[in-house]
């Protein structure tokens, strides 16, 4: 992956879990496409985020186009955690904005260093993104259901790793539990 | 590596942020979406951690990325912040590795 490509992801995808996971399907020498399908999987809980946010924003026009690209997890909770709507829309912009720019920043900061540090694995920087994702999945956590199917997308994904290209054991987790929780809803 | 899956992506993501502003509340209010979508995170991120922690390649393997994860599960627990708890994982991979 280029310098350009690198930033370009951070600038327009802009959602943490998805560029995390098409990087490790392409890093763990997978399929692009099944990368991608994975990113797209991961960003399907900002619809949820942006059903909730969207009666707090009241936003139409340009500003609708500018405000989806700011629905993600942490923008979506600043906005929710205040009671005035006002509040609700401030919090939003701003976190949106700041963190927009502090995390394309970061991401220019880190493409740029790989240069200077050619092994990444002497940092120890192949062991970072699963403790992000840990600290990504662990708030979603509450309940004995979610620690349970935790715990078997995790076995079914290595049982299913040495058969199929990688990547696909991540799509075969996603159907998995869309299976389940459409059938279990009741 | 190649754009397109890149900008499909992308275009991807943001559409469905896209739709989540802009469809009507009805659309996402449907019982089984509700249940199923905040599962797929979950299933996602702990496979994610599985097959990043327990393989090289199309091999499994039990290396310095499973303590890494201890420490980061350890920092979790106790609350760490995100950056502290990714910086644990990848200080206890590159420790172990020198020694």
């Amino acid at each position: 992956m280029s310098l350009l490509q690198t930033c370009a992801l951070s600038v327009l995808m802009f959602t943490g879990a998805s560029q995390f996971a098409l990087v490790g399907v392409i890093g763990a020498g997978g399929n692009a496409w099944a990368g991608a399908a994975t990113a797209a999987l991961l960003g399907t809980r900002n619809a949820l985020y942006g059903l909730r946010l969207s009666s707090i924003l009241e936003v139409s026009g340009w500003r609708r186009f500018a405000a989806s690209h700011f629905v993600i997890d942490e923008t979506t909770a600043m906005a929710i955690a205040r009671d005035q709507p006002a509040h609700s829309r401030f919090a939003f912009w701003a976190t949106g904005f700041t963190l927009f720019c502090l995390w394309n920043l970061g991401t220019l900061i880190g493409a740029l260093a790989t240069s200077v540090f050619p092994d990444p694995k002497t940092l120890g920087l192949d062991a970072a993104p699963p403790a992000a994702f840990l600290a990504l999945l662990a708030p979603r956590l509450r309940g004995r259901e979610p620690v349970a199917i935790a715990l078997a997308a995790g076995v079914i994904a290595l049982a299913f790793l040495p058969f199929v290209p990688a990547g696909v054991p991540l799509l075969i987790v996603a159907t998995a539990v869309v299976l389940y929780g459409l059938r279990s809803w009741r | 590596m190649s754009w397109v899956p890149l900008l499909v992506a992308a275009a991807a993501c943001y559409g469905i942020k896209l739709a989540g502003l802009s469809l009507p509340q009805r659309f996402l209010q449907d019982p089984r979406l509700q249940r199923t979508i905040p599962l797929l995170p979950i299933a996602l991120l702990a496979a994610l951690i599985a097959t990043q922690t327990f393989s090289t390649r199309s091999h499994l393997v039990i290396d310095v990325r499973a303590a890494a994860l201890a420490v980061a599960v350890v920092a979790v627990v106790l609350r760490a912040p995100f950056l502290v708890v990714v910086a644990a994982g990848a200080a206890t991979a590159a420790l172990l590795r020198l020694l």
